[in-house]
């Protein structure tokens, strides 16, 4: 068929839809069944739940898998080589870089879900009461989220944290309300599409309280979007957690924080020292692409 | 090209039929599985001919129109059977075949026309692009697509094609979209429920139009609709789909008047026809529902509904025997091995009635309104939504509403709710006390008395919740009541609104259309309403589930005695459930009278060209009479009478200088027109003459 | 269409107002003593208090700010805590920023915007996973992580690029350009997937739309039906989204900067952040502001002019 294009394009699926509403009972459970099957059988959700589940393993399990303790220095076995024993070389105060690449996920592991969890209640919060209002209320609201989405997250953070000093609590409360707006924006545009549902307007006439309509009644109904919007946030919080260690601002020395690793040694990556400054950008990596194959598979299943 | 040229016409072709399905099936792949959808459909539309098709929403109707065009979704595959267009066998073509096909044998259009063209190109170019398809140069085309928009009767064509799709009103487009349709001269042209989601007014126009160019243009029609009316309007023959098969088929008038298949005599059976009224009888239903998708029937599809299978102890042989169509003489064919007696199908509801309380004229009016308005502001304009309106509804009365979209009706119903705050000065009282503007001013025995159905139970019902929690949360906010009160008193509700206790854990999702209109009304009941607004209650359902709901609304009235304000673009549904009805014009009360009074002269000149454009189950049409342009904003409303820019019967400069007032003019009969009702009555024996005082083109006003 | 550019102008300077009014309290006020804070915990009194008065912070906090935008407004950016004027510190990063986001646009915007479409035509196929998918992985990873990989691979490994993106004083414009690729290609690295994204949803929802189907049931080829009807539609939206990574790149780079060595806008606002220079900090973030507001005000009308819905407003 794949000369005929209407066959490879074809609009929505015809008449179907009238005869799903006539289906049993067991199918709204069949339907969540679905969705984990959808899951089970995406290849990149599986993929990205493995690395996820390597590097949460690491943070756990860090300090007693680790060969070495990460945190001591040995300069007379500065900057060696990776081999046997120091299976990624060491750095520059001799430290092993395998042990600190495996602690290392812990801090980033604690922060960044942190971090996205205040955004995800907060932005939630204000979404809900900003979607819900409109009016004047939405209009001030939204000018604020608009001011703070006009400098990059990075410089907010930065700024705040020269502000505050860098600590991993003032880390996980600013990047928590830095990205609140960006939150309260997704979370915003689905309760705008919920608000002109007649349950809302079932719900006003039996005289409910404004919070029992935005919490028990629209909430629920934003939840996927929500959950979404947390995984893809969580990756960003990584993001710019580990950029904001890179330029010192984040989790502080002499922690092995990848972020912080790296900038430690990036100058020394022309000597031809590539290994302290290469394992933990390949292990940033790793854990941002594993948290967004998770997200994408978890959009997927969100939108069927 | 390959082959045989299909754009070129053989002798041979000249003869075939427009369009033949021999025993066509169609399956679509849903969760893996491939499920079959159409069930060896077979029938022909000769050259010139009128083919409707009906049946209810998920029986397959769409998807033969699809086919037809070989445009199925993606998950969609024929599995067997043939497609014949105008002698081309479909299936056996190449996609380029096809698609040349398409630019000159095949055209359709479909529901929604807002979202059928493109929004970022220009109408003109939309519809020259058909003929450039055909060859033809750019600036002919151009110019064959200006005329042919003036062909579907757009005033001002060389305007309109400048113009971009959401400039302009929904029956415009639609207009559009048929002259993009007919403007490659097709053999055939499928509609696929085209005048569905417009006003009657603009269905009635639609119609007229395509009856018109089909009779210029010699076409073929497959036409789709769930609306019988419509496809007595419109076809020579028909065929009823029930799950995928073809179960009757024969000349329209002859499929009505003498239908022998069960399913058919059902589906008739439900729609209120001939000016029936809830006090006469019930609407007959159908049982059960339609059989999952592609689901396993070895006998008849419809045996498990079959009420005439039942009675007459058939099961072995309707279970067991796929019946074949048996020929009944002049085309008209029935898959019922008892054709016979398809008419003695027994009635799934008795006849009789429901009991109704009597309702004291006298009574203090339960609710009442007085120079109700509503003003918004949008952009700096005020825009008049409604205008002293003002009405009195006794207890246990339904009060039709009527009314164009954009006449406010909703407007009306959100006020009266306190869901919009009406302006000042405006008067709603409930047995006599005032009631607050908004919602949450308003007293908690206030908030409970006057409750709502709305039209779509799918955004009506939380999804996340289950009906349980759906029906006990109005219980305990509205009455207070918890514990093992509040569920007896769950259970009781549910008994009344004929909800099966067992089903009352499931989400709505779970659950039919008719089923969670149950739910919803059984919500809106919960408090013990005095008052409840019913917006379009069931024009979101098929026909056998409407006739259940409307049952259903006339029962729950005649035991609590509670009164309704029905809104409704059906006007055969409306005069079934009210008693009186009140026409909407641009946030105007037009008329307000007994709903006998109101479908017969004298009447105001609205309601007598909003009823001619209906059209009935019947036949027996009412002279069309068109009113000019569509609806005028409610921003700019019309100087004096508000429908003189339209009214078929305007008198003179009176219309345009002063507002009539809503006068009595008979007794219980108000009306809002110069016209005194005398002449009316004679005037309307006859159908208006054109209006004389403008050459004006109908689409003005909506420009 | 005016009205909508009036509206959306008029809401770009509120927002710039709100922005002026939080970076002036949140740098200065916030922190408590600024002279005590650039100077440190051993200097006198007195020394604070002279810089203080000095740089203006012993005024009340409304006289501070009205004359820091006041003097904002006239052009006059004030003096860094290193007695250099902001302006000339500010502007040729500015000018070094713009340079590097222009490049890294003009390679990504077509490449993602190709890339979605591509894969929204081939939906679910294997060429549309890897983009989808790959496109993703690379947008997450952050821009100084590909940074390091990439010089260890072009300019170490391979050594065909330079490892620092600040071309030789006096270098010719094909070689600035030369210095400027690695430092781009990050960019293209982190922005492809993001771009391609929306591209490949734009293109999906436009072809599911009902005027395809009318223009395939017309008998339009499909190739017409993608070219004429479907990236008209689908692309409007990509141009808010390529708009609003102007932010990012003026201003959001400031690890790339760094790792290349380049005196972008990024890198003066780290420095600054880094010597608690307050004046320059400010000036550089309401700037940075500035551009972001320019460029999705322009993006708004672009896409104003484009899609007739709002260039000729609705009359029903």
């Amino acid at each position: 068929m794949t000369t005929q294009p209407a066959a490879t394009t074809g609009g929505a699926a015809v008449d179907v839809g009238g005869v799903a509403a006539q289906r049993g009972p067991s199918d709204a459970k069949a339907a969540r069944r679905e969705r984990l099957a959808v899951l089970a059988h995406s290849k990149t959700f599986i993929a990205g739940s493995v690395i996820l589940g390597i590097w949460i393993f690491c943070a756990i399990f860090g300090y007693v898998i680790a060969p070495y303790d990460p945190l001591k220095t040995d300069p007379i076995n500065a900057l060696l080589a990776p081999s046997s024993s120091h299976l990624f070389g060491t750095d520059t105060l001799g430290r092993d870089v395998f042990s600190r690449v495996i602690v290392g996920a812990r801090d980033i592991l604690i922060v960044a879900p942190l971090a996205t969890l205040l955004g995800t209640v907060l932005g939630t919060a204000l979404g809900l009461i900003t979607g819900y209002f409109r009016g004047p209320v939405d209009d001030i609201l939204s000018r604020i989220i608009d001011t703070f989405l006009a400098v990059p997250v990075v410089i907010v953070g930065l700024l705040a944290l020269v502000a505050l000093g860098p600590s991993k609590l003032t880390v996980i409360i600013v990047i928590g309300i830095v990205f609140t707006p960006v939150i309260a924006r997704t979370v915003r545009a689905a309760v705008l599409s919920e608000r002109d549902l007649e349950y809302v307007a079932a719900a006003r006439l039996r005289n409910e309280k404004t919070r029992y309509i935005l919490f028990a009644e629209i909430l629920p109904n934003v939840l996927g979007p929500v959950i979404v919007e947390f995984t893809v946030r969580l990756g960003y919080a990584i993001f710019t957690i580990a950029t904001l260690s890179f330029l010192g601002f984040g989790i502080q020395p002499p922690a092995p924080d990848w972020g912080l690793q790296i900038f430690e040694h990036y100058g020394l990556i022309s000597g031809g020292y590539w290994w302290p400054v290469v394992f933990p950008a390949l292990a940033i990596a790793s854990l941002v692409v594993g948290v967004n194959l998770v997200s994408d598979g978890l959009s997927q299943a969100f939108e069927r | 090209m390959t082959g045989a040229a299909p754009t070129e016409t053989s002798p041979q072709q000249e003869t075939a039929p427009a369009l033949e399905l021999n025993d066509l099936e169609v399956e679509y792949r849903v969760r893996g599985i491939w499920r079959r959808v159409l069930r060896g459909v077979s029938f022909e539309i000769a050259q010139g001919e009128s083919y409707g098709l009906v049946g209810e929403s998920g029986c397959g109707k769409s998807t033969a129109a699809f086919a037809a065009l070989r445009y199925l979704p993606r998950n969609g595959r024929v599995s067997g059977g043939s497609i014949n267009l105008g002698g081309h066998d479909l299936i056996a073509m190449t996609g380029e075949e096809v698609r040349k096909l398409r630019i000159k044998t095949v055209s359709m259009v479909y529901q929604n026309p807002g979202s059928a063209l493109n929004p970022s190109i220009k109408i003109g170019d939309q519809v020259a692009e058909v003929y450039r398809l055909m060859g033809v140069g750019d600036d002919e085309a151009t110019e064959r697509a200006q005329e042919m928009l003036g062909k579907v009767r757009m005033s001002d064509p060389a305007r309109v094609m400048e113009r971009y799709p959401h400039q302009l009103s929904g029956g415009m487009n639609q207009r559009v979209v048929i002259a993009m349709a007919l403007a490659s001269d097709p053999t055939l042209l499928i509609l696929d429920e085209p005048t569905t989601g417009l006003d009657a007014t603009v269905e009635g126009e639609v119609l007229d139009l395509v009856n018109g160019l089909r009779a210029e243009f010699g076409t073929s029609l497959l036409f789709i609709s769930h609306n019988l009316g419509v496809i007595g309007k419109m076809c020579d023959r028909m065929g009823v789909l029930y799950a995928g098969r073809l179960v009757e088929e024969g000349r329209v008038q002859e499929v009505f008047e003498n239908p022998r298949h069960p399913y058919t005599v059902g589906l008739l059976r439900c729609i209120p026809r001939g000016g029936v009224r809830k006090d006469q009888q019930r609407l007959d239903t159908i049982a059960g529902f339609l059989p999952g998708l592609g689901a396993e029937l070895p006998g008849c599809v419809f045996a498990d509904r079959c009420g005439l299978m039942k009675a007459l102890g058939s099961e072995e042989r309707c279970q067991g025997t796929e019946p074949p169509m048996h020929e009944l003489g002049g085309g008209h064919g029935a898959r019922c091995h008892f054709h016979e007696q398809a008419q003695t199908l027994p009635r799934v509801i008795e006849p009789v009635p429901a009991p109704r309380a009597a309702s004291d004229k006298n009574a203090v009016p339960v609710l009442r309104a007085e120079n109700v308005r509503k003003t918004f502001h949008q952009e700096g304009h005020a825009v008049h939504a409604l205008a002293d309106v003002e009405f009195a509804l006794a207890p246990g009365e339904t009060l039709g509403l009527v009314g164009e979209s954009g006449s406010g009706k909703t407007t009306l119903a959100r006020t009266l709710l306190g869901l919009t705050e009406a302006d000042e000065g405006s008067v709603v009282e409930l047995d006599g006390t005032p009631l607050a503007s908004v919602i949450a001013k308003r007293k908690g025995e206030q908030v409970r008395a006057l409750q709502i159905v709305f039209q779509n139970p799918d955004s009506a019902l939380n999804r996340r919740f289950s009906i349980h929690r759906i029906i006990a949360r109005a219980l305990t906010t509205l009455i207070g009541l918890s514990g093992e009160p509040r569920e007896s008193r769950l259970r009781e509700l549910a008994h009344s609104v004929r909800f099966d206790v067992r089903l009352i854990g499931a989400r709505p999702a779970q659950l039919s259309g008719g089923l969670k209109q149950r739910v919803a009304i059984a919500r809106a009941f919960a408090g013990d309403p005095q008052v409840v607004v019913c917006d379009e209650p069931t024009s979101a359902l098929d026909v056998s589930v409407q006739a259940a709901i409307l049952n259903l609304l006339v029962e729950l009235q005649g035991e609590k005695g509670v009164a309704y304000l029905f809104i409704s673009h059906d006007l055969g549904v409306v005069r079934y459930v009210s008693d009186r009805i009140a026409v909407l014009y641009l946030g105007r009360l037009m008329e307000l009278g007994g709903a006998e009074t109101v479908f017969e002269p004298p009447q105001h000149p609205y309601t007598e060209a909003l009823l001619s454009a209906v059209a009935t189950a019947e036949g027996a049409e009412r002279p069309r009479i068109r009113l000019e342009g569509e609806i005028p904003s409610a921003a700019e409303p019309p100087s004096g009478c508000v429908f003189h820019t339209r009214c078929p019967r305007y008198l003179g400069a009176i219309c345009e200088e002063q507002e009539p007032p809503l006068e009595e003019v008979e007794p219980g009969h108000f009306m809002r027109c110069h016209i005194p009702v005398d002449e009316l009555r004679t005037i309307q024996q006859s159908p208006p003459p054109p209006r004389p005082d403008r050459a004006r083109s109908p689409d003005a006003a909506a420009q | 269409m005016a009205r909508f550019i009036g509206k959306r102008l008029a809401l770009g300077l509120i927002t710039l107002f709100l922005l002026s009014i939080f970076v002036f309290f949140g740098s200065q006020v916030l922190p408590g003593d600024v002279g005590r804070r650039v100077l440190g915990p051993f200097a006198t009194p007195g020394a604070v208090k002279a810089l203080n008065h000095q740089l203006g912070t012993d005024r009340s906090v409304i006289s501070q700010y009205l004359s820091w935008i006041g003097g904002f407004l006239h052009g006059d950016l004030g003096k860094s805590v290193t007695g250099q004027s902001v302006s000339g510190i500010v502007g040729p990063a500015l000018l070094k920023s713009a340079a590097l986001a222009l490049l890294a646009f003009i390679i990504v915007v077509p490449l993602a915007i190709a890339g979605g479409v591509f894969a929204a035509l081939h939906e679910g196929r294997l060429s549309d996973r890897f983009i989808s998918v790959g496109g993703l992985s690379a947008t997450s990873v952050p821009d100084f992580v590909w940074a390091v990989l990439l010089i260890l691979v072009f300019a170490l490994w391979i050594g065909v690029l330079p490892a620092t993106a600040q071309a030789p004083p006096g270098a010719g414009f094909f070689t600035q350009v030369e210095y400027l690729i690695l430092p781009a290609l990050c960019l293209v690295f982190v922005l492809f997937g993001y771009i391609a994204r929306m591209a490949r949803a734009g293109t999906i929802e436009a072809l599911d739309a009902d005027y395809s189907r009318t223009a395939l049931i017309k008998g339009l080829p499909y190739r017409s039906v993608v070219f004429k009807h479907v990236l008209r539609n689908s692309l409007l939206p990509t141009i808010a989204v390529v708009a609003t990574q102007v932010g990012y790149l003026i201003g959001g780079l400031v690890a790339i900067e760094l790792v290349f060595n380049y005196q972008g806008i990024g890198q003066a606002l780290f420095r600054a952040a880094q010597q608690k220079d307050f004046p320059v900090l400010e000036s550089a973030v309401l700037i940075v502001g500035i551009v972001y507001l320019v460029a999705t005000l322009l993006a708004d009308i672009a896409y104003s002019v484009l899609n007739p819905r709002i260039r000729y407003g609705s009359e029903t």
